[in-house]
Protein backbone atom coordinates (compact mmCIF):
# COMPACT_ATOMS: atom_id res chain seq x y z
CA UNK A 1 0.00 0.00 0.00
CA UNK A 2 1.69 3.03 -0.57
CA UNK A 3 1.61 5.91 2.27
CA UNK A 4 1.93 9.25 1.66
CA UNK A 5 4.90 10.62 4.44
CA UNK A 6 3.19 13.97 6.10
CA UNK A 7 5.89 16.94 6.48
CA UNK A 8 5.61 15.97 10.09
CA UNK A 9 7.18 12.93 9.30
CA UNK A 10 9.46 13.69 6.52
CA UNK A 11 11.31 17.00 9.24
CA UNK A 12 11.04 13.80 11.87
CA UNK A 13 13.42 11.67 9.56
CA UNK A 14 16.12 14.63 9.38
CA UNK A 15 16.06 14.71 13.02
CA UNK A 16 16.09 10.73 13.62
CA UNK A 17 19.39 10.63 11.23
CA UNK A 18 20.95 13.57 13.76
CA UNK A 19 19.77 10.46 16.52
CA UNK A 20 17.04 13.02 17.81
CA UNK A 21 13.87 12.64 19.42
CA UNK A 22 11.07 13.14 17.09
CA UNK A 23 9.67 17.05 17.40
CA UNK A 24 5.85 15.22 18.35
CA UNK A 25 7.48 14.59 21.61
CA UNK A 26 7.97 18.25 22.57
CA UNK A 27 5.12 19.41 25.58
CA UNK A 28 5.45 22.78 24.43
CA UNK A 29 7.47 23.87 27.49
CA UNK A 30 8.79 27.01 26.03
CA UNK A 31 12.62 26.62 27.13
CA UNK A 32 14.06 26.49 23.36
CA UNK A 33 12.29 30.00 22.89
CA UNK A 34 13.13 31.54 26.39
CA UNK A 35 16.66 30.08 26.29
CA UNK A 36 17.40 31.24 22.40
CA UNK A 37 19.37 34.08 22.09
CA UNK A 38 18.62 34.88 18.65
CA UNK A 39 14.27 34.62 19.79
CA UNK A 40 14.20 38.59 19.65
CA UNK A 41 15.13 38.54 16.19
CA UNK A 42 12.99 35.22 14.71
CA UNK A 43 9.90 36.05 12.98
CA UNK A 44 8.57 32.85 14.69
CA UNK A 45 10.58 31.24 18.04
CA UNK A 46 11.88 27.74 18.17
CA UNK A 47 8.66 26.78 20.27
CA UNK A 48 6.22 27.80 17.66
CA UNK A 49 8.37 26.65 14.88
CA UNK A 50 8.26 22.79 16.23
CA UNK A 51 4.05 23.42 16.95
CA UNK A 52 4.06 24.21 13.34
CA UNK A 53 5.72 21.51 12.21
CA UNK A 54 4.24 18.81 14.26
CA UNK A 55 0.53 20.17 12.82
CA UNK A 56 1.96 19.96 9.43
CA UNK A 57 1.80 23.74 7.93
CA UNK A 58 4.49 22.79 6.06
CA UNK A 59 3.82 26.43 3.59
CA UNK A 60 3.87 28.47 6.71
CA UNK A 61 7.22 26.69 7.47
CA UNK A 62 8.80 27.11 4.10
CA UNK A 63 8.43 30.76 4.52
CA UNK A 64 9.79 31.47 7.96
CA UNK A 65 13.44 32.87 8.85
CA UNK A 66 14.05 31.81 12.20
CA UNK A 67 15.94 28.55 10.67
CA UNK A 68 17.83 30.98 8.63
CA UNK A 69 18.54 32.86 11.92
CA UNK A 70 19.80 30.35 13.88
CA UNK A 71 23.56 30.82 15.07
CA UNK A 72 24.03 26.94 15.92
CA UNK A 73 24.63 27.73 19.67
CA UNK A 74 22.90 24.55 20.70
CA UNK A 75 21.33 25.75 24.13
CA UNK A 76 18.06 24.85 23.11
CA UNK A 77 19.74 21.35 22.71
CA UNK A 78 21.33 21.09 25.70
CA UNK A 79 17.94 22.19 27.71
CA UNK A 80 15.09 20.79 26.21
CA UNK A 81 13.58 18.44 28.67
CA UNK A 82 12.56 15.96 26.17
CA UNK A 83 15.57 15.79 24.63
CA UNK A 84 14.83 17.31 20.79
CA UNK A 85 18.08 18.40 19.50
CA UNK A 86 16.63 21.83 17.93
CA UNK A 87 19.80 23.05 16.68
CA UNK A 88 20.12 19.96 14.67
CA UNK A 89 16.26 20.58 13.51
CA UNK A 90 17.06 23.92 12.42
CA UNK A 91 20.10 22.85 10.36
CA UNK A 92 17.70 20.26 9.01
CA UNK A 93 15.84 22.61 7.66
CA UNK A 94 17.89 24.84 5.89
CA UNK A 95 18.79 22.34 4.04
CA UNK A 96 15.26 21.26 3.15
CA UNK A 97 14.98 24.81 2.10
CA UNK A 98 17.98 24.57 -0.42
CA UNK A 99 17.48 21.47 -1.22
CA UNK A 100 13.83 22.21 -2.33
CA UNK A 101 15.16 25.33 -3.69
CA UNK A 102 12.07 27.40 -1.65
CA UNK A 103 13.57 30.41 0.73
CA UNK A 104 12.66 33.92 1.01
CA UNK A 105 15.15 35.86 -2.12
CA UNK A 106 16.70 38.28 0.72
CA UNK A 107 18.35 36.01 2.98
CA UNK A 108 22.59 35.91 2.91
CA UNK A 109 22.55 32.71 4.62
CA UNK A 110 22.15 30.55 1.46
CA UNK A 111 24.41 32.44 -0.57
CA UNK A 112 26.80 32.54 1.88
CA UNK A 113 26.82 28.79 2.95
CA UNK A 114 26.70 27.35 -0.81
CA UNK A 115 29.48 30.10 -2.02
CA UNK A 116 31.40 28.46 1.23
CA UNK A 117 31.04 24.76 0.03
CA UNK A 118 32.13 25.93 -3.59
CA UNK A 119 35.34 27.45 -2.29
CA UNK A 120 36.37 24.33 -0.25
CA UNK A 121 35.74 21.47 -2.77
CA UNK A 122 37.71 23.50 -5.45
CA UNK A 123 40.80 23.95 -2.54
CA UNK A 124 40.43 21.88 0.08
CA UNK A 125 40.46 25.09 2.59
CA UNK A 126 38.13 28.16 2.84
CA UNK A 127 39.57 31.80 2.10
CA UNK A 128 38.59 34.74 3.54
CA UNK A 129 38.44 37.23 1.29
CA UNK A 130 36.86 35.29 -1.63
CA UNK A 131 34.14 34.57 1.52
CA UNK A 132 33.98 38.62 1.94
CA UNK A 133 33.46 39.64 -1.75
CA UNK A 134 30.87 37.00 -2.35
CA UNK A 135 28.79 38.01 0.20
CA UNK A 136 29.39 42.20 -0.02
CA UNK A 137 27.31 43.32 -2.58
CA UNK A 138 24.43 41.79 -0.93
CA UNK A 139 25.06 44.46 2.23
CA UNK A 140 23.29 47.34 2.65
CA UNK A 141 25.67 50.62 1.99
CA UNK A 142 26.23 50.76 5.86
CA UNK A 143 27.39 46.94 6.29
CA UNK A 144 29.25 47.06 2.91
CA UNK A 145 31.58 50.25 4.25
CA UNK A 146 32.24 48.63 7.99
CA UNK A 147 32.98 45.90 6.22
CA UNK A 148 35.78 47.82 4.12
CA UNK A 149 36.71 48.94 7.57
CA UNK A 150 37.52 45.75 8.58
CA UNK A 151 39.12 44.72 5.79
CA UNK A 152 41.13 47.42 5.83
CA UNK A 153 41.87 47.25 9.37
CA UNK A 154 43.00 43.70 9.22
CA UNK A 155 45.37 43.86 6.49
CA UNK A 156 47.24 46.95 8.41
CA UNK A 157 47.82 44.41 11.00
CA UNK A 158 48.88 41.27 8.43
CA UNK A 159 45.94 39.12 9.24
CA UNK A 160 44.24 38.81 5.81
CA UNK A 161 45.85 36.19 3.44
CA UNK A 162 47.24 37.00 0.34
CA UNK A 163 46.89 33.90 -1.63
CA UNK A 164 44.08 31.52 -1.32
CA UNK A 165 45.21 28.64 1.03
CA UNK A 166 45.24 25.07 -1.19
CA UNK A 167 45.64 21.24 -0.04
CA UNK A 168 48.31 19.20 -1.79
CA UNK A 169 46.16 16.05 -2.47
CA UNK A 170 43.70 18.14 -4.27
CA UNK A 171 43.29 15.53 -7.07
CA UNK A 172 42.22 12.81 -4.12
CA UNK A 173 40.46 15.17 -2.73
CA UNK A 174 38.04 15.92 -6.01
CA UNK A 175 37.93 12.45 -7.06
CA UNK A 176 36.58 11.44 -3.01
CA UNK A 177 33.80 14.27 -3.25
CA UNK A 178 33.24 12.67 -6.48
CA UNK A 179 32.26 8.99 -4.60
CA UNK A 180 29.87 10.77 -2.24
CA UNK A 181 28.45 13.19 -5.11
CA UNK A 182 28.84 11.33 -8.31
CA UNK A 183 28.97 14.07 -10.67
CA UNK A 184 31.01 14.89 -13.76
CA UNK A 185 33.75 17.20 -14.03
CA UNK B 1 56.64 11.95 32.29
CA UNK B 2 55.93 10.43 29.06
CA UNK B 3 56.07 13.60 26.47
CA UNK B 4 52.34 14.21 25.54
CA UNK B 5 51.82 14.18 21.28
CA UNK B 6 48.98 15.15 19.48
CA UNK B 7 47.88 15.66 15.72
CA UNK B 8 47.19 19.58 15.75
CA UNK B 9 44.75 20.85 13.10
CA UNK B 10 45.01 24.41 13.17
CA UNK B 11 41.80 25.11 11.01
CA UNK B 12 41.78 27.96 8.19
CA UNK B 13 41.58 30.48 10.66
CA UNK B 14 44.41 30.06 12.35
CA UNK B 15 46.53 30.46 9.16
CA UNK B 16 46.25 33.61 8.92
CA UNK B 17 43.13 35.59 10.52
CA UNK B 18 44.28 34.26 14.02
CA UNK B 19 48.03 33.17 13.48
CA UNK B 20 48.63 34.69 17.09
CA UNK B 21 46.09 31.91 18.25
CA UNK B 22 48.57 29.68 16.34
CA UNK B 23 51.88 31.18 17.37
CA UNK B 24 51.17 31.62 20.97
CA UNK B 25 50.09 27.99 20.65
CA UNK B 26 53.00 26.37 19.19
CA UNK B 27 54.95 28.67 22.07
CA UNK B 28 53.30 27.21 24.98
CA UNK B 29 52.92 23.74 23.57
CA UNK B 30 56.84 24.00 23.56
CA UNK B 31 57.21 24.84 27.13
CA UNK B 32 54.65 22.61 28.40
CA UNK B 33 57.02 20.02 26.96
CA UNK B 34 53.61 18.84 24.95
CA UNK B 35 54.48 17.98 21.20
CA UNK B 36 51.85 19.28 18.42
CA UNK B 37 52.73 17.71 14.75
CA UNK B 38 50.42 19.12 12.77
CA UNK B 39 48.40 16.73 10.68
CA UNK B 40 49.57 16.98 7.28
CA UNK B 41 47.36 18.17 4.26
CA UNK B 42 44.70 18.57 6.80
CA UNK B 43 41.49 20.10 4.74
CA UNK B 44 38.92 22.44 6.23
CA UNK B 45 36.16 20.73 8.54
CA UNK B 46 33.02 22.44 6.42
CA UNK B 47 32.13 24.76 9.14
CA UNK B 48 28.64 25.58 10.06
CA UNK B 49 28.51 26.29 6.30
CA UNK B 50 28.71 22.26 4.71
CA UNK B 51 26.32 21.29 6.94
CA UNK B 52 23.82 23.54 5.94
CA UNK B 53 23.80 22.00 2.37
CA UNK B 54 25.17 18.44 2.66
CA UNK B 55 25.56 16.69 5.34
CA UNK B 56 27.22 13.23 4.12
CA UNK B 57 30.00 15.46 2.03
CA UNK B 58 30.15 17.74 5.51
CA UNK B 59 31.01 14.18 7.56
CA UNK B 60 33.50 13.00 4.74
CA UNK B 61 35.60 15.98 4.35
CA UNK B 62 35.94 15.98 8.70
CA UNK B 63 36.70 12.43 8.46
CA UNK B 64 39.77 12.40 6.27
CA UNK B 65 41.08 14.82 9.24
CA UNK B 66 40.49 12.22 11.70
CA UNK B 67 41.66 9.28 8.79
CA UNK B 68 45.06 11.28 8.72
CA UNK B 69 45.57 11.52 12.50
CA UNK B 70 44.46 7.89 13.06
CA UNK B 71 46.79 7.09 10.44
CA UNK B 72 49.68 8.80 13.09
CA UNK B 73 48.32 7.00 15.83
CA UNK B 74 47.59 10.32 17.32
CA UNK B 75 44.38 11.73 19.23
CA UNK B 76 43.45 15.22 16.98
CA UNK B 77 43.43 18.72 19.15
CA UNK B 78 41.90 21.45 17.45
CA UNK B 79 42.25 25.21 18.65
CA UNK B 80 38.70 26.49 16.94
CA UNK B 81 36.12 25.42 18.93
CA UNK B 82 34.03 25.15 15.34
CA UNK B 83 36.66 22.77 14.11
CA UNK B 84 36.22 21.05 17.48
CA UNK B 85 32.41 20.48 17.35
CA UNK B 86 32.62 19.47 13.83
CA UNK B 87 34.99 17.09 13.88
CA UNK B 88 33.94 15.64 17.63
CA UNK B 89 30.38 14.91 16.18
CA UNK B 90 31.98 13.11 13.30
CA UNK B 91 33.60 10.99 14.63
CA UNK B 92 30.65 10.09 17.31
CA UNK B 93 28.31 9.63 14.65
CA UNK B 94 31.44 6.90 12.45
CA UNK B 95 32.01 5.17 15.73
CA UNK B 96 27.70 4.44 15.84
CA UNK B 97 27.15 4.57 12.49
CA UNK B 98 28.95 1.62 10.58
CA UNK B 99 26.73 2.00 7.18
CA UNK B 100 27.79 5.64 7.12
CA UNK B 101 31.72 4.51 8.27
CA UNK B 102 31.49 2.29 5.00
CA UNK B 103 30.39 4.90 2.71
CA UNK B 104 32.46 7.47 3.97
CA UNK B 105 35.56 5.09 3.49
CA UNK B 106 34.58 4.00 0.27
CA UNK B 107 35.31 7.73 -0.54
CA UNK B 108 38.34 8.02 1.29
CA UNK B 109 40.11 5.23 -0.27
CA UNK B 110 40.65 7.87 -3.40
CA UNK B 111 42.94 9.79 -1.15
CA UNK B 112 44.48 6.28 0.58
CA UNK B 113 42.57 6.81 3.62
CA UNK B 114 40.50 4.72 6.19
CA UNK B 115 38.93 5.26 9.34
CA UNK B 116 38.61 2.75 11.94
CA UNK B 117 37.55 4.81 14.48
CA UNK B 118 40.23 4.67 17.00
CA UNK B 119 40.74 8.34 17.62
CA UNK B 120 39.55 10.99 20.21
CA UNK B 121 39.20 14.82 19.31
CA UNK B 122 40.49 17.56 21.68
CA UNK B 123 39.73 21.06 22.31
CA UNK B 124 43.04 22.84 23.12
CA UNK B 125 42.42 24.26 26.29
CA UNK B 126 41.09 20.89 27.51
CA UNK B 127 44.46 19.41 27.18
CA UNK B 128 46.18 22.67 28.79
CA UNK B 129 42.95 22.23 31.41
CA UNK B 130 44.16 18.90 32.70
CA UNK B 131 47.68 19.76 33.62
CA UNK B 132 47.07 22.81 35.83
CA UNK B 133 49.93 21.84 37.97
CA UNK B 134 52.68 22.13 35.31
CA UNK B 135 50.80 25.24 33.90
CA UNK B 136 51.07 26.81 37.60
CA UNK B 137 54.80 25.57 37.87
CA UNK B 138 55.41 27.49 34.64
CA UNK B 139 54.14 30.49 35.11
CA UNK B 140 56.98 32.45 36.19
CA UNK B 141 55.68 35.59 35.56
CA UNK B 142 52.25 35.40 36.76
CA UNK B 143 49.18 37.79 35.30
CA UNK B 144 48.84 39.55 38.73
CA UNK B 145 45.94 42.08 38.80
CA UNK B 146 44.80 41.30 35.02
CA UNK B 147 40.80 40.92 35.69
CA UNK B 148 40.07 38.08 32.93
CA UNK B 149 36.49 37.77 31.66
CA UNK B 150 36.99 34.04 30.57
CA UNK B 151 34.43 33.40 27.39
CA UNK B 152 33.57 29.42 26.49
CA UNK B 153 31.26 30.61 23.85
CA UNK B 154 29.41 27.82 22.49
CA UNK B 155 30.75 24.77 20.26
CA UNK B 156 33.54 24.01 23.16
CA UNK B 157 30.34 22.82 25.70
CA UNK B 158 27.62 22.80 23.22
CA UNK B 159 26.16 19.79 22.36
CA UNK B 160 27.45 17.92 24.84
CA UNK B 161 30.28 15.58 24.14
CA UNK B 162 30.58 13.60 27.06
CA UNK B 163 27.50 12.34 28.97
CA UNK B 164 28.58 13.60 32.41
CA UNK B 165 30.23 17.09 30.97
CA UNK B 166 29.14 20.39 33.38
CA UNK B 167 27.90 22.30 30.07
CA UNK B 168 25.91 24.51 32.19
CA UNK B 169 28.70 25.26 34.90
CA UNK B 170 31.79 24.54 34.07
CA UNK B 171 34.80 25.92 35.67
CA UNK B 172 38.29 24.79 33.84
CA UNK B 173 38.63 28.31 32.16
CA UNK B 174 38.49 30.21 35.23
CA UNK B 175 41.00 27.65 36.54
CA UNK B 176 42.80 27.85 34.00
CA UNK B 177 43.36 31.68 34.91
CA UNK B 178 43.53 31.74 38.44
CA UNK B 179 46.57 29.00 37.58
CA UNK B 180 48.89 31.83 35.38
CA UNK B 181 47.97 34.04 38.55
CA UNK B 182 45.38 36.13 36.71
CA UNK B 183 41.73 36.56 38.28
CA UNK B 184 38.90 35.55 36.35
CA UNK B 185 35.43 37.51 36.85
CA UNK B 186 32.35 36.54 37.45
CA UNK B 187 31.33 37.13 33.63
CA UNK B 188 27.62 36.22 33.59
CA UNK B 189 27.42 35.40 29.98
CA UNK B 190 30.11 33.51 29.50
CA UNK B 191 28.25 30.22 27.75
CA UNK B 192 26.17 32.37 26.06
CA UNK B 193 26.34 32.97 21.96
CA UNK B 194 28.08 35.62 19.99
CA UNK B 195 26.13 35.24 16.63
CA UNK B 196 28.90 33.10 15.03
CA UNK B 197 27.85 33.53 11.16
CA UNK B 198 25.13 35.59 11.42
CA UNK B 199 27.43 38.87 12.06
CA UNK B 200 27.04 38.25 7.79
CA UNK B 201 23.65 36.62 7.58
CA UNK B 202 22.35 39.17 10.31
CA UNK B 203 24.49 41.53 11.05
CA UNK B 204 21.63 43.45 13.26
CA UNK B 205 21.12 40.32 15.49
CA UNK B 206 25.07 39.66 15.41
CA UNK B 207 26.07 43.27 16.54
CA UNK B 208 23.09 43.40 19.31
CA UNK B 209 24.54 39.53 20.86
CA UNK B 210 27.80 41.21 20.77
CA UNK B 211 26.53 43.94 22.69
CA UNK B 212 25.64 42.02 25.51
CA UNK B 213 28.43 40.04 26.10
CA UNK B 214 30.67 43.36 25.97
CA UNK B 215 28.81 45.11 28.60
CA UNK B 216 28.39 41.92 30.88
CA UNK B 217 31.96 41.91 30.43
CA UNK B 218 32.59 45.60 31.63
CA UNK B 219 30.14 45.07 34.35
CA UNK B 220 31.73 42.06 35.56
CA UNK B 221 35.09 44.06 35.87
CA UNK B 222 36.81 42.45 33.23
CA UNK B 223 39.93 44.35 31.74
CA UNK B 224 40.24 41.89 29.56
CA UNK B 225 37.90 38.85 27.84
CA UNK B 226 39.54 35.77 26.97
CA UNK B 227 38.42 33.02 23.92
CA UNK B 228 39.18 29.88 22.75
CA UNK B 229 38.28 30.31 19.34
CA UNK B 230 39.27 32.41 16.49
CA UNK B 231 35.51 32.92 15.63
CA UNK B 232 34.79 34.44 18.98
CA UNK B 233 37.85 36.12 18.95
CA UNK B 234 36.60 38.08 15.36
CA UNK B 235 33.44 38.72 16.59
CA UNK B 236 34.00 40.17 19.63
CA UNK B 237 36.79 42.33 18.88
CA UNK B 238 36.90 43.41 15.59
CA UNK B 239 33.27 44.44 15.41
CA UNK B 240 33.17 46.63 18.15
CA UNK B 241 33.24 50.20 16.02
CA UNK B 242 30.10 48.64 14.59
CA UNK B 243 28.49 47.71 17.62
CA UNK B 244 29.25 51.50 18.80
CA UNK B 245 28.11 53.30 15.59
CA UNK B 246 24.66 50.86 15.85
CA UNK B 247 24.11 51.56 19.62
CA UNK B 248 25.52 54.87 20.47
CA UNK B 249 27.93 53.05 22.87
CA UNK B 250 31.89 53.51 23.15
CA UNK B 251 33.32 49.87 24.02
CA UNK B 252 36.76 49.21 23.89
CA UNK B 253 36.99 45.87 25.52
CA UNK B 254 40.76 43.75 24.26
CA UNK B 255 40.20 40.45 23.30
CA UNK B 256 43.25 38.23 23.38
CA UNK B 257 43.51 34.34 23.15
CA UNK B 258 43.66 32.29 26.40
CA UNK B 259 47.30 31.05 25.07
CA UNK B 260 48.65 34.75 24.87
CA UNK B 261 48.13 35.22 28.11
CA UNK B 262 49.33 31.62 29.29
CA UNK B 263 52.40 32.39 26.99
CA UNK B 264 52.51 35.86 28.56
CA UNK B 265 52.62 34.39 31.93
CA UNK B 266 55.49 31.73 30.81
CA UNK B 267 57.57 34.65 29.99
CA UNK B 268 57.38 34.41 26.74
CA UNK B 269 57.94 37.80 24.58
CA UNK B 270 54.51 39.34 23.51
CA UNK B 271 56.14 39.52 19.74
CA UNK B 272 56.39 35.23 19.53
CA UNK B 273 52.98 35.58 21.21
CA UNK B 274 51.35 37.66 17.86
CA UNK B 275 50.70 40.24 20.40
CA UNK B 276 50.40 43.51 18.58
CA UNK B 277 48.60 42.46 15.92
CA UNK B 278 44.74 43.00 17.79
CA UNK B 279 43.14 45.65 16.86
CA UNK B 280 42.36 47.20 20.45
CA UNK B 281 45.46 47.29 22.77
CA UNK B 282 46.51 45.20 26.00
CA UNK B 283 45.15 46.89 28.94
CA UNK B 284 47.99 47.73 31.91
CA UNK B 285 48.13 44.67 33.15
CA UNK B 286 49.13 42.83 30.29
CA UNK B 287 51.65 45.70 29.14
CA UNK B 288 53.66 44.90 32.48
CA UNK B 289 53.59 41.47 31.83
CA UNK B 290 54.78 42.21 28.14
CA UNK B 291 57.83 44.58 29.74
CA UNK B 292 58.75 41.61 32.26
CA UNK B 293 58.23 39.03 29.78
CA UNK B 294 61.26 40.91 27.01
CA UNK B 295 63.20 41.72 30.12
CA UNK B 296 64.24 37.70 30.92
S1 LIG C 1 12.33 22.92 24.92
FE1 LIG C 1 11.81 21.01 23.91
S2 LIG C 1 9.89 20.35 24.80
FE2 LIG C 1 10.18 22.51 25.36
S3 LIG C 1 9.08 23.63 23.76
FE3 LIG C 1 11.19 23.47 23.10
S4 LIG C 1 11.25 21.62 21.86
FE4 LIG C 1 9.36 21.56 23.02
S1 LIG D 1 20.67 26.67 18.41
FE1 LIG D 1 19.55 28.16 17.23
S2 LIG D 1 17.45 27.95 17.92
FE2 LIG D 1 18.72 26.95 19.43
S3 LIG D 1 19.07 28.47 20.98
FE3 LIG D 1 20.78 28.59 19.55
S4 LIG D 1 20.21 30.12 18.05
FE4 LIG D 1 18.36 29.55 19.16
S1 LIG E 1 35.51 25.79 11.29
FE1 LIG E 1 36.35 27.49 10.31
S2 LIG E 1 38.43 27.49 10.87
FE2 LIG E 1 37.68 25.54 11.35
S3 LIG E 1 38.38 24.43 9.49
FE3 LIG E 1 36.31 25.08 9.29
S4 LIG E 1 36.35 26.95 8.18
FE4 LIG E 1 38.33 26.47 8.89
S1 LIG F 1 30.57 31.96 20.68
FE1 LIG F 1 30.32 32.44 18.58
S2 LIG F 1 32.16 31.86 17.47
FE2 LIG F 1 32.23 31.05 19.52
S3 LIG F 1 31.48 29.04 19.33
FE3 LIG F 1 29.69 30.27 19.78
S4 LIG F 1 28.91 30.96 17.91
FE4 LIG F 1 30.92 30.12 17.51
Amino acid sequence: MATTVTFSQEIGNLLHAAGGTPVSACMQCGTCSGTCPVGDFMDVRPQRLIRMIDAGFKDKVMATRAFWYCASCYQCTVRCPRGIDIAELMYGLKRYTIWKNQYPEDLIGPAFSETFVKNIVRTGRSYEPVLATSYFFTLGLKEMLSEAQNATMLMLKGRLPVLPARIKRLENFKRMIKRIIPIGD
Amino acid sequence: MTKKTFAYFPGCSLEKMAESYHLSTVEIARVMGMELKELEDWNCCGATAYFHVDELLAHTLCARNLAMAEKEGLDLVAPCSGCYKNMHACNAHLKKDHDLADHINFALEEDNLRYDGKIKVHHLIEVFSEDLKEVKAKATNPLTGLKVAPYYGCQILRPRKFEHENVEEPRYFEDLMTAIGATPVDFLLRLRCCGAALIITNRQAALSMVRNLLQNALDSGADVIATACPLCQVNLECYQDQVNAEFGTKYSVPVFYFTQLMGLSMGIPAKRLGIGTEFLSPPAAMLAACRKAAAV
